[in-house]
């Protein structure tokens, strides 16, 4: 039975690892993922109805853009915008956002 | 300025018989001057800070304020002070960890990698960015000068000539004729001359409904054209389009008379607008950045002018392929750019670059449409990589929603950039 904990060690120590390593390090940052804040605010202080990216779920980032670009998520220009990127970026990129702190 | 010369570094370094290839910046330090405190060059100096603090960063910047052309057109029909668009350095300084040197750059040497001030500071970089914007070209449109810009205002630089052609409206009689001239492309913020008669035309529906407006082009086609001339036809009667095949384009301009020239005929304006060709800003001739078209040529991933080494160029200046000369293009540019010079300086490879552009106009102040585009490099320039314009027949309150959108936008940008 030591065989799966070690791998359950292991597999969390990767993770927190990964974790430190995308700390979301302004130099970490994936192609494509400077661009978003011209529209989604840095600063928690501005009023805008766009919402803040930093601290937000990966995974649902990921998925809001997917749907977005499938046309399944009803948006003005997220749409249009999702088109631009692949699979592989919008991963890169909703991972980075999701490892800033708030 | 207290900053150590690297010329003379390298100078002692060869008398004392050490390598010469050791960079001042091997361990880890270097000198960024950007010349040029807008969109692009405000937000690239902070960027470039943020990535390695280690890096001594200068932006070089001729006003204490800045003036912002988006939504400058709401300021033209009173909609917006003119004090909303305004924005000071002192946040900037306060909180980016860049040294402001309040003055204007009059030489570039890219030789020697020197920055000369009009104050006789000498500034050595390692790598200079250069944002100087959009001049206006007064040898362009015969008649056409900076003293005639004084009755014909331009207003496209935002600032007094904003207020110049706001107060004309407000002083126009009703039923007078406002014409815009329109420029051939390039030119700085491709949908703007249409947000214009669009804002005039609402202000003109609203305060003197007797009155007319004019656009005179000088291209047959333009930025989001469908759904400016669906909302014209919805909204605004009293707009004229002539494109560059109908005679639109103005040839000459009679300032003495108020009037533009075309082929065919002469309009007479009671509030006359003429948008002139551009060019990139004064220091990129100075740097030896642009080529004959007057703008500034230069590497996709790095934004490195292909002109000069060490010089990169960003914004309204540059020939960037599909990217329109836009605020949110700038800002955009100014991120790839800042981070392909640090890693530049570091010795490393850049990033492909991958770049969003969303560019938004009011056709009124509750009725908003976008262009929006992802660029990426293919054959060594940046090409449309997905999206397009907002959609042609939707409800009213999509187009409240990107009216919305778009004042959040403004806010946005300008506090990353500005503080």
């Amino acid at each position: 039975m030591i065989g799966p904990v070690a791998v359950i060690i292991s597999a969390a120590l990767s993770l927190a690892w990964s974790g430190i390593a995308t700390a979301a390090s302004l130099t970490d940052a994936p192609p494509g993922a400077l661009s978003c804040s011209g529209c989604h605010a840095s600063a928690a202080s501005v009023e805008t109805p766009v919402p803040r990216l930093a601290g937000q779920d990966a995974d649902a980032i990921v998925a809001a853009l997917q749907a977005f670009r499938a046309g399944q998520k009803p948006a003005t220009v997220m749409d249009r915008i999702a088109k631009g990127f692949s699979d592989e970026e919008i991963k890169a990129i909703a991972a980075w956002y999701a490892a800033q702190k708030d | 300025m207290a900053h150590a010369s690297r010329r003379h570094f390298l100078r002692s370094g060869a008398a004392a018989g050490a390598l010469l290839s050791v960079p001042a910046f091997a361990q880890g330090s270097g000198r960024v001057v950007v010349i040029g405190g807008g969109f692009a060059g405000a937000t690239c100096a902070r960027f470039v800070k943020r990535l390695n603090a280690k890096l001594a960063v200068t932006l070089v910047e001729t006003s204490r304020t800045f003036t912002a052309c988006p939504f400058s057109n709401e300021v033209i029909v009173g909609l917006r002070d003119l004090k909303a668009q305004q924005f000071g350095y002192d946040k900037f300084a306060a909180g980016s960890g860049v040294t402001i040197a309040f003055a204007t750059a009059n030489a570039v040497d890219a030789q020697k990698r020197t920055v000369t001030l009009d104050n006789g500071t000498q500034l050595d970089y390692d790598r200079l960015i250069v944002a100087p914007g959009t001049d206006l070209r007064w040898d362009a449109l015969p008649g056409y000068t900076e003293t005639s810009a004084e009755r014909m205002p331009h207003a496209w630089k935002a600032g007094p000539q904003t207020q110049l052609l706001r107060s004309q409206l407000e002083a126009m009689a009703d039923g007078g004729t406002v014409l815009i001239s329109a420029p051939a492309n390039p030119f700085r913020c491709p949908p703007g001359p249409y947000e214009r008669a669009s804002l005039i035309a609402y202000y003109l529906k609203a305060k003197k409904p007797k009155s007319k407006i004019i656009v005179l082009d000088a291209k047959d086609a333009f930025s989001k054209q469908s759904l400016f001339q669906n909302a014209w036809k919805e909204l605004y009667p009293n707009l004229e389009w002539v494109g560059l095949s109908k005679g639109g384009k103005v040839n000459s301009v009679d300032v003495g008379e108020m009037t533009l020239v075309t082929d065919f005929e002469r309009y007479k304006g009671d509030v006359v607008n003429v948008i002139p060709p551009q060019k990139a800003g004064r220091i990129a001739d100075l740097a030896r950045v642009t080529n004959n078209t007057g703008w500034c040529p230069i590497n996709p991933e790095t934004f490195e002018s292909t002109l000069q080494p060490y010089i990169h160029v960003i914004g309204d200046a540059t020939i960037a392929g599909a990217m329109p000369k836009s605020a949110f293009t700038a800002n955009a540019q100014a991120k790839v750019c800042a981070a392909a010079a640090v890693k530049l300086l570091a010795g490393e490879k850049p990033d492909e670059p991958l770049l969003i552009n969303t560019c938004y106009s009011l056709v009124a102040p509750d009725y908003g449409i976008s262009v929006a585009n992802v660029y990426r490099r293919k054959d060594g320039v940046l090409v449309d990589a997905g999206g397009g314009v907002s959609p042609l027949n939707v409800s009213a309150s999509f187009r409240a929603q990107e009216a919305a959108f778009a004042n959040g936008w403004f806010r946005t940008i300008t506090a990353e950039v500005f503080g």
